[in-house]
């Protein structure tokens, strides 16, 4: 999480202190040292560049363009159009209905699964003392697992007459809904299984956050007659802040591009109600408009940016 | 006292119930992996296989050609894994240690694309990859994922922390920068490598965006993309073959997984990073 950077030891080092070599064999250690250091990192700016940099910078372009499939062996016939893919883009019905469904898996799914990922983190720090690594390992292991065998599986977990989770729901005398096949449920069926999936990653980063909680705080405050949730409210939950508001960020930025789910199970529907914004992006690559493809995956980017810059200032007016 | 012991009991059972309802979907998908299409459709659905048979996985591998898929996945995370071990160690050595103009800049540019989405690169990716004839190769789906500044981020604090005397002996001793990464330096970051390579493996057997773009054929599938097409397409119904399927996709990271879970559950604990 800490990226700090720290300069003086290294320049130091690298220029050697007193009783070193002098000035001038120092400056030929510095040139050779500094040649050294570009062939290391020339492999690996070489491939950076090709397939890191060209390409953010190449999607820019294309997002202001008319690009289509068939300009991939013409490239000097296609046109700038300036902002119209952005315009389109916002008054692209089915766009709209996307960011929506993408909004609402986000404000629904992270909430859920911080809450799932926080509760079994507490429960495995101080609740019990035995087994703890069993939890631990059991409820992480969906994180390690593909996303497109999970949804299969569960696609069949979802079914309405002969899926495992009516059938559990049945136990208790509910009737179950037919989750993929219900324009009101798909999404909840959806959410449901990626809080199952990924809330693993953050038990693990808030049981190491709870590590930095001192247990003598919770031990006053016990003698001043505090219950375990006001503890809970009061002591731990303050301190977990700042790990609190970088779990929210990671699955956020995750959330935001959910894909496999909803191209697996669903394939967006049932009527548009699990269309994501990285499907409709891929559904219109697919149609060959790359142009309109790369202008709806900037607005993914900025979306994402400006969620990583609103967390950082929370961070730091916090912290 | 007494409430006490009490209150944690209940916490075990919950727990318990907890952990057994994760595993559910895992142990159902292996239990109905052994069943027939025939069973599978069952209601109320059965949870023992009744009729235990092999005959999913048989026509798997020999009609449905997983073995060249999953031969797929292994090369392409095998080659994207080497690639990262080797480029990011080498850069992260030089961000670390070494003095070289550009440095800073460097460094910012590299962490600055950490939080690019791969959704915002594959348009170009594809028209570049498309351009130089590698659609639907193996180079095709290796090359964009052979360094990540994942691994540079993570290999430059590791090697930050070791003591830079190291490097001092190793001038005295008259070697070059590059024999004493090669000889000195990574032989000592075989903890931080561990992690990098467990998770550049699992992150590319798991890919899917890429590969969907650029596998267009059987030749060049891998597991995930086989798996998904495969679900939509004329076997959408054929319940016992696509569990055996993801049943082959997930148990190999699952193994890797159990082997390797302390340096696993270490690497996100300290990166934050899955």
């Amino acid at each position: 999480m800490s990226t700090a950077i720290e300069r003086a030891p290294s320049s130091q080092r690298a220029t050697g202190t007193e009783g070193g070599p002098s000035p001038k064999r120092r400056r030929s250690t510095g040139l050779r040292e500094g040649r050294a250091a570009w062939v290391l990192a020339l492999p690996f700016c070489l491939l950076f560049l090709v397939f890191t940099l060209w390409p953010v910078a190449q999607s820019l372009f294309m997002s202001f363009t008319d690009t289509r499939a068939k300009d991939l062996r013409t490239p000097f016939s296609v046109d700038v159009i300036g902002l119209e893919n952005y315009t389109r883009a916002l008054s692209d019905e089915t766009f709209l209905r996307a960011i929506r469904n993408t909004a609402y898996f986000v404000l629904v799914g992270v909430p859920l699964t911080i809450l799932l990922a926080l509760a079994a983190a507490v429960a495995l720090d101080r609740g019990i003392t035995k087994f703890r690594s069993v939890f631990r390992l059991g409820f992480y292991t969906p994180v390690i697992t593909s996303i497109v065998a999970v949804a299969v599986v569960w696609q069949y977990l979802l079914r309405d007459e002969f899926g495992l989770i009516n059938t559990v729901l049945g136990w208790f005398g509910i009737d179950g809904p037919n989750w993929l096949g219900d324009a009101n449920w798909s999404m909840p069926g959806l959410i449901m299984m990626a809080a199952w999936r990924n809330f693993g990653t953050g038990m693990i980063i808030f049981l190491a956050g709870l590590q930095g909680v001192p247990w003598a705080l919770h031990e006053a405050a016990s003698i001043d007659g505090a219950n375990t949730w006001q503890r809970f409210l009061h002591i731990t939950l303050p301190l977990l802040r700042p790990v609190i508001l970088f779990v929210s960020v990671t699955t956020m930025i995750g959330y935001l591009q959910f894909f496999e789910e909803p191209f697996v199970m669903t394939n967006g529907g049932p009527l548009d109600s699990t269309l994501s914004m990285s499907l409709y992006t891929y559904r219109q690559f697919g149609f060959g408009n790359y142009g309109y493809a790369a202008a709806l995956s900037y607005i993914i980017f900025v979306a994402v940016a400006v969620i990583t810059a609103l967390q950082f200032r929370a961070l730091r007016e916090n912290t | 006292m007494n409430t006490s012991t009490r209150s944690k009991w209940w916490l075990y059972a919950i727990l318990t119930i907890a952990v057994l309802a994760v595993a559910a979907p895992f142990v159902w998908m292996l239990l109905g992996s052994v069943k027939t299409t025939a069973e599978l459709r069952q209601t109320p659905p059965t949870w023992w296989p009744e009729d235990p048979t092999l005959d999913n996985y048989a026509e798997l591998f020999s009609k449905a050609n997983f073995g060249a898929y999953f031969l797929n996945s292994t090369i392409v995370a095998v080659v994207v894994t080497a690639g990262n071990l080797l480029f990011c160690s080498m850069l992260g050595y030089a961000l670390a240690m070494l003095e070289f103009p550009g440095k800073r800049a460097l460094f910012a540019l590299v962490m600055g694309t950490l939080l690019i989405p791969g959704v915002v690169t594959f348009v170009p990716l594809f028209v570049l990859v498309a351009n130089v004839g590698l659609v639907d190769t193996l180079p095709g789906l290796i090359l964009p994922f052979l360094v990540a500044p994942f691994g540079v981020f993570l290999m430059r604090q590791y090697i930050k922390g070791l003591p830079p005397d190291l490097l001092d002996a190793g001038r005295v001793d008259g070697a070059g920068e590059l024999r004493i990464f090669a000889r000195i330096i990574l032989p000592l970051c075989g903890p931080a490598l561990a992690t990098l390579g467990i998770l550049t493996f699992l992150a590319s057997w798991n890919n899917f965006l890429w590969p969907l773009v650029v596998a267009q054929t059987e030749d060049t599938y891998t597991l995930p993309v086989a798996l998904a097409l495969f679900s939509k397409g004329q076997n959408a119904t054929n319940y016992g073959l696509l569990l055996a399927g993801a049943t082959v996709v997930v148990m190999p990271i699952l193994l890797v997984f159990l082997a390797f879970q302390r340096r696993f559950i270490e690497g996100i604990a300290t990166t934050g990073i899955k």
